[in-house]
């Protein structure tokens, strides 16, 4: 097998996809109990937003610090299925209207709001789950590539996004559970998700999704679409005068992050069993910038080990330092930043990778085909 | 409304809980008739594997220490921390020493509902005290009850809930509105009421169930009802429409920095509470939050709950003063870190009283406890999991204090499914 600047896999990428899968679906399995793995199976779902920031920011050169919107959305529309399941006329027969979720009950709604209905449907609910971000997303860009709003300027109108979708939810607690969010979800069609078997069975889920996603991003980033979209982010004008229409790359791009983000939203709903405005807003939407950051905004690989290092740190130093944990998160995100501006996937691909490679050469002689890493950014997974 | 008297109901009052409870605050005077481990063997009093030795048993106390809660939960935590500290100097529970496994939430729910479940599935507490907001209370809510842990959850809230695996210790919404509605109706005369309040689950319940009882109880009117973003700070407009619509009472369940902005000009605007008119009463501003607000702003409001404080009995001078030994002397204590303090007592008794610490026959044993030590007087744990207790007035001080203004003779009965308020 060779490996041409044509398919979608380099050698050294190709290596890097079946490390990070034996880590997600053996290691992490082997060794950790079934709290911990579930924790994990959280942390991945971070990882489709980042992977979709990858893509955004780390190719396109389009900073989001909304991207918890789109994860929100996509969560929000599987707990709304959810809660449906569980809001059945026995569960809540000491409601004053049962069958309806508690939360609206208690608001005084007598009967469920219209957009509520279609999510009865499994089917429709998944649907939602990509087609309502994408639909926010579209509007989104639409919105502001069309008129050449670009950089700082957009990364704040993403952010007022989120504050505004943040009021929203929590100003219309009769429609959607309000600051409390959506809780105490038990069943997917009978299926209870809340026992130690399901949250294992999820978490494969969970793996394989990210990994149909991480090979949308690698075709992405492959594809002539990708090179355009690094072309843009370096050089947008010349780009322009080639004759390319840069606001529908950008577009698809930021929405197909946004697919990304709703798809990882709803498996964390899943996993956790809940969905809430804290995690729509602001501070979410920054966290998932710093984990892309942490892991390499360049890479793909790099944004699933960044959301998995961060949260990891942040679970082990809190439960370790509870007064003091965010000093040393804190800390952490300093120091990568200061010695290591690519990230992880920076000190893999200019520290480790050459010297591999070296030791490749060596042991099979000079004619191994050396896999094109001449570039010193795109040369990151 | 009911209020009843506290009946020494069938199970009566548990001598072993009562001695223990008395035992509490008093600790310096006589030594306690403690429990000795080796009468409880720890497989008979643990037969679910909880975190449970010969000379140990470990608790989880799980509050947010960082992020914008923090500055309400501290006082949670200081308070359980006291508790537990001076069990553990009377002998522990059952010859077993507390110890503490502490979890920050970090003011953030799923964070709550992580280390909910690290610390029941992980470390097996055998019971947790812990949650502020009800955002937190309903993120672990299932977790406790997949895993049948047993919360302690000291902060008044709106009701509606009543979990097999949740002992309130704070009051719920009807007990301390409905009080304090018919007690500025009778000795003021009240009949016009301007709701306010912060625009989420409590302040819109408690609201909802004061509406009823005015209208339908007191038969005065609501001349208005608004509701204003957490964190919000410009309430000129509706000081503006409070001033147009003269009521005779402010109601106002405004929370946290939103605080300090409303009482600040709710007296910019002119609006003195000294003279009355309106009256403010409110049921969210206890002494932790006139710290920030400043007695200056506070002095005249009238504020509804059970605990102030000022509080003028031998429970609660010992209470407050270890509670200043331990954490200094400029420490203030409102309403939810005195219900705070009662978990871990609560949980004593009801263990001591079932010889156990397995959960089921701990929320057997739970209702009917009583402790006569606790620092806002006798309370008692109704079949409900809620408390028996007595509902108070207090006027706010310049010195950011309440005066104790009246408390109901009888304790009120706890209602979280008050019929005729949904």
């Amino acid at each position: 097998m060779t490996f041409s600047k044509n398919s979608l896999f380099t050698r050294q990428e190709l290596i890097g996809f079946i490390v990070l899968a034996a880590i997600i679906f053996l290691l992490l399995p082997a060794v950790l109990d079934n709290f911990r793995l579930n924790l994990f199976g959280k942390y991945l779902t971070y990882a489709f937003v980042a992977v979709g920031l990858a893509l955004c920011w780390g190719a396109g050169g389009i900073l989001s610090l909304g991207q918890g919107v789109f994860f929100g959305l996509g969560g929000y529309c599987m707990a709304m299925f959810l809660k449906l399941e569980a809001s059945t006329p026995e569960n809540t027969s000491i409601q004053s209207t049962p069958g309806i979720p508690d939360f609206m009950d208690w608001n005084q709604l007598t009967e469920l709001p219209f957009w509520w209905v279609p999510f009865h449907s499994l089917t429709i609910a998944l649907i939602a789950v990509v087609i309502v971000p994408v639909t926010f997303a579209l509007i989104i860009g639409v919105a502001m590539f069309r008129r050449r709003v670009g950089g700082v300027y957009f990364a704040i109108i993403t952010q007022a996004f989120a504050a505004i979708l943040t009021i929203l939810i929590i100003g219309q607690q009769g429609f959607t559970g309000g600051v409390n969010g959506i809780t105490d979800l038990r069943t997917l069609k009978g299926w209870d998700i809340r026992t130690d078997e399901a949250k294992e069975v999820l978490y494969f889920v969970n793996a394989f999704l990210l990994f149909g996603v991480l090979l949308i991003a690698q075709f992405v980033r492959k594809s002539k679409l990708g090179r355009i979209l690094i072309a843009m982010r370096d050089q947008e004008d010349r780009v322009r005068f080639s004759g390319y229409d840069v606001a529908s790359f950008k577009i698809f791009i930021f929405c197909l992050g946004a697919a990304f983000a709703g798809i990882g939203g709803a498996m964390f709903t899943l996993q956790v069993g809940f969905m809430s405005p804290t995690l729509v807003g602001i501070v979410p939407s920054i966290e998932m910038v710093i984990f892309c950051a942490v892991g390499g905004r360049l890479s793909i690989l790099g944004a699933v080990y960044g959301a998995l290092l961060v949260n990891w740190a942040k679970t082990s130093f809190s439960e370790s330092f509870p007064e003091l944990w965010l000093f040393g998160l804190g800390g952490l995100f300093i120091a990568v930043v200061m010695l290591f501006p690519n990230g992880l996937a920076g000190i893999w691909t200019e520290q480790i990778m050459p010297r591999i490679t070296k030791l490749w050469a060596a042991r099979a002689g000079a004619v191994a085909p050396i896999p094109a890493t001449s570039t010193e950014e795109e040369g990151a997974i | 409304m009911s209020k009843t008297p506290p009946s020494k109901g069938p199970q009566g009052p548990s001598r072993r809980a009562v001695l223990a409870g008395s035992a509490a605050l008093t600790a310096s005077l006589f030594t306690p008739k403690s429990l000795l481990a080796q009468d409880f063997p720890t497989a008979e009093v643990n037969t679910t594997g909880l975190a449970v030795t010969d000379d140990t048993v470990t608790v989880g106390i799980l509050h947010s220490i960082t992020g914008t809660m923090a500055i309400s939960e501290t006082g949670s935590v200081q308070a359980e921390k006291l508790a537990i500290s001076q069990i553990n100097a009377q002998g522990g529970i059952l010859g077993r020493k507390i110890e503490v496994i502490q979890e920050d939430g970090a003011s953030d729910w799923p964070t709550f509902a992580e280390k909910a479940r690290k610390l029941l599935v992980n470390d097996k507490v055998a019971s947790v005290m812990g949650c502020w907001t009800s955002a937190s209370r309903k993120a672990v809510l299932p977790v406790f009850e997949q895993h049948n842990g047993f919360l302690y959850y000291p902060t008044f809230y709106e009701g509606l809930e009543e979990s097999p695996n949740v002992i309130y210790t704070g009051q719920e919404a009807t007990q301390q509105i409905i009080a304090g509605l018919d007690w500025v109706k009778e000795t003021k005369g009240a009949n016009s009421f301007y709701l306010l309040g912060s625009d989420y689950i409590w302040p819109r319940t408690s609201n909802k169930i004061a509406r009823k009882h005015i209208e339908n109880f007191l038969g005065g009117k609501v001349v208005g009802e608004d509701y204003y973003p957490l964190g919000h700070t410009q309430f000129n407009s509706v000081i503006n429409k409070i001033r147009l619509k003269k009521p005779d009472v402010i109601y106002a369940i405004v929370v946290g920095g939103s605080n300090v902005a409303f009482y600040k000009q709710l007296k910019a605007a002119g609006i003195d509470m000294t003279a009355e008119d309106p009256i403010l009463l409110t049921i969210s501003v206890t002494e932790d939050e006139i710290l920030g607000i400043g007695g200056e702003n506070m002095e005249g409001a009238y504020a509804c709950m059970k605990y102030f404080q000022s509080l003028d009995n031998e429970n609660n001078l010992a209470f407050v003063s270890a509670f200043k030994e331990m954490w200094g002397d400029d420490i203030v204590i409102g309403d939810v870190t005195q219900a705070a303090y009662l978990g871990p007592w609560l949980w004593k008794a009801a263990v001591e009283k079932a010889g156990s610490f397995d959960v089921d026959k701990v929320r057997a044993a739970s209702p009917g406890i009583e402790l006569t030590t606790a620092p806002e007087g006798y309370v008692k744990v109704h079949e409900n999991h809620h408390l028996w207790s007595k509902t108070r007035v207090g006027l706010a001080k310049l010195d950011g204090q309440y005066d104790v203004v009246f408390e109901t003779e009888e304790l009120v009965e706890p209602d979280p499914f008050p019929e005729g308020y949904q």
